[in-house]
């Protein structure tokens, strides 16, 4: 595993994200009319775009720096609290925002995205995700007047 | 046509000054200052977080306080640049290498003091170049049929994809991305439902704010959550420090007159981003200097040229945007995709048009830039005790304004779905070096650009041809075939230096690499 990884860097990664890209869109747009030249249909546009962004793929991959050995660059460790947290928080407000209002949405997303960052406790997130609350009801339900009940069912 | 503009600039200063407008602009300015202050906040996330806010506004308003926001943020970004030591704003990296040294010696207040001369100076040079500058464009444009348009467009989308920091095969990529993410939804000839997978909120269109937020907000807390490391220097600035004397004054005189130029003329090009062109008036400082050593240990020269050409440069950037309807940066799209939403229409027409909107826009910016200078000078204290908020408290906070903020927009909790999907997928093209910015302004142009080509090459008979025979259309798109060939230029001898080099060795292109 180490060796596959060392052997491929970022640029053959982004390349080859680019060329799956641009064929995936490529055969999307080629399922709307694609027409001529004179008479260009709504799948001509995508189909150029997709094109191009697969060649640039392909351009990427090769003009990539021949893994060379980068002591340069800093490896950091993934940091998947922080991201799992991050995006968790952000569908919590989705769904707490559908079933319970603004004001749970907003507690939800500010105490679980606090608790990505390490130097949080589980009582300063609370503090400061209250504290937002406060804010939001101030801001947005009384100066704003957002379309957006600060609690409600369904 | 000079006494003319200047009449309409006359008009234009009544338009600003009116209590309702001064309210929104000077609120621009102060919120941008602020944002720009904290670290890990640029111009873009102000704007996007504050673009909801200008629905309920009318156009004139609305885009005095966005462009407020965006230089007020510019002026902000310096503080932290030169008294912390944080290149958390791209176009203010540079002030680093030498106002950070001024600060450890000690004159971090009179360098606080000259780039706010010199902002101030170079966005007034900025803004007489925009107002005579302006009045010729829309004569241009008027020249202008659809090939014309295309071809200009893809040269703004060339240079913004391949001139940021960074590889520009990897710009080019995004920039691609960007201009498919505007195809999503409804065909506007065909009707045909586009990449909506059945989805019908997306047979609107994605929605600009969810994708800026989404790229420019989520996907930066993703990459700096536990990364972000603030240090809080003592660094105390009091007014006192902040007036230069009159030796310093004569000494940055110059090097203030040079980075304003730069930036003019970088500005003029479409897709030079405000990165780019302070790195040039830095390299240019450091050539025409007698004593270059002195640059990264505190050389005034070294942080007064480059904040003036980033000045000047955000000045003249609204030309293209506000003459012909092309942003030439991430920063236009938006405030230009703010204009859209306000029903009007950009393009030539626009000046004539709304007038009262051009003009007050031109005027404020004076208006906008005093205020600057007058609330930093006693809020100094202020911006620097704010520098050392926490980035615990921060990317919290600031996430829940951009959910509600998305929210806003259309009423729609899927958007903000959409944002977190544009989050996690900008954060994944980061990791990967890719750069983002060229994303929305691919999202902003992809629809001009598809229509323009359709309609010239519906003209002409499907004949490719018509894009070369046109001079204005073939003379643009020389422009982008010299763009190609100088990158590859540089690409090889980049490429070819380092194998003389050996491996390991950095090449002097590369360690100015900026991530966007």
């Amino acid at each position: 595993m180490r060796r596959f990884m060392s052997k491929y860097n970022k640029d053959h990664y982004g390349g080859g994200l680019m060329l799956l890209l641009g064929v995936g869109i490529l055969l999307q747009g080629a399922t709307y009319q694609v027409g001529t030249l004179s008479h260009m249909g709504p799948g001509f546009f995508p189909v150029a775009l997709g094109a191009i962004l697969a060649l640039v793929g392909v351009a990427i991959f090769f003009t990539a720096e021949r893994s060379a050995p980068h002591v340069a660059e800093e490896r950091l460790p993934p940091e998947w609290r922080g991201w799992i947290l991050i995006v968790s928080s952000m569908i919590a407000f989705i769904v707490l925002g559908t079933y319970g209002g603004l004001a749970p949405a907003t507690f939800a997303v500010v105490f679980i995205s606090a608790l990505a960052d390490r130097k949080h406790t589980i009582k300063s997130a609370i503090v400061l995700a209250l504290a937002m609350v406060a804010v939001c009801a101030v801001i947005f339900r009384w100066a704003l007047d957002l379309q957006f009940p600060l609690f409600g069912w369904g | 046509m000079i006494a003319q503009s200047l009449m309409d600039l006359w008009q234009g200063f009544g338009v600003a000054l009116q209590p309702h407008n001064l309210m929104w602009c000077f609120f621009g300015v102060l919120v941008g200052n602020m944002i720009g202050v904290l670290p890990g906040m640029g111009a873009l996330s102000a704007i996007s977080i504050l673009l909801p806010l200008t629905y309920t506004l009318s156009p004139v308003p609305a885009i005095l306080m966005l462009a407020g926001i965006f230089y007020g943020s510019m002026y902000g970004g310096a503080i932290g640049a030169i008294l912390l030591n944080l290149p958390v704003h791209p176009p203010h990296a540079v002030a680093c290498l030498d106002g950070y040294p001024m600060t450890k010696q000690g004159k971090g207040g009179t360098a606080l003091g000259l780039t706010m001369i010199a902002s101030f100076f170079a966005a007034s040079v900025g803004i007489v170049v925009m107002i005579f500058a302006s009045a010729l464009m829309v004569k241009i444009a008027f020249a202008f049929g659809p090939a014309e348009i295309f071809s200009v467009m893809l040269l703004g989308l060339l240079a913004g994809g391949t001139m940021s920091m960074g590889s520009p095969l990897k710009g080019v990529a995004t920039t691609i991305i960007g201009l498919l993410l505007g195809v999503v939804g409804t065909d506007i000839n065909s009707g045909t439902q586009r990449f909506t997978f059945g989805i019908v909120a997306l047979s609107d269109r994605v929605e600009l704010v969810a994708l800026a937020l989404g790229v420019f907000g989520v996907a930066e807390f993703l990459k700096s959550v536990n990364r972000m490391q603030v240090v809080g220097s003592g660094a105390r600035v009091r007014l006192r420090d902040m007036r230069p004397s009159k030796a310093e004054l004569k000494q940055s005189f110059f090097p203030m007159l040079r980075g304003t130029l730069v930036g003019v003329l970088f500005g003029a090009l479409p897709g030079t981003g405000p990165v780019i062109t302070t790195f040039i008036a830095y390299a240019l400082e450091k050539k025409v200097s007698k004593t270059p050593e002195r640059f990264g240990h505190g050389a005034l020269e070294g942080v007064v040229s480059p904040e003036a050409s980033s000045h000047s440069k955000t000045q003249m950037d609204f030309i293209p945007t506000m003459s012909l309807g092309i942003p030439g940066d991430a920063v236009m799209a938006l405030i230009l995709g703010a204009l859209m939403i306000q029903g009007i229409a950009p393009g030539p027409r626009l000046i004539s048009e709304h007038a009262d909107l051009f003009w007050g826009l031109i005027a404020s910016f004076w208006i906008g830039n005093i205020l600057l200078v007058v609330l930093n000078v006693p809020l100094i204290g202020l911006w620097v005790s704010l520098l050392r908020v926490p980035y615990r408290y921060l990317f919290p906070s600031a996430l829940f304004f951009i959910a509600v903020g998305i929210y806003s927009t259309n009423n729609s909790l899927f958007e903000v779905g959409e944002a977190l999907v544009f989050g996690v997928a900008g954060a994944i093209l980061l990791a990967l070096d890719f750069p983002v910015a060229p994303i929305l302004l691919g999202y902003v142009l992809g629809p001009m650009v598809e229509e323009n080509f359709r309609r010239a090459l519906l003209l002409a008979r499907g004949d490719l041809l018509v894009f070369f025979v046109q001079p204005i259309s073939a003379g643009f798109l020389a422009v982008c075939a010299l763009l190609i060939l100088l990158q590859v230029f540089v690409a090889l001898r980049t490429s070819f230096r380092k194998r003389r080099a050996g491996a390991g060795l950095i090449s002097h292109g590369v360690d100015y690499t900026v991530k966007l």
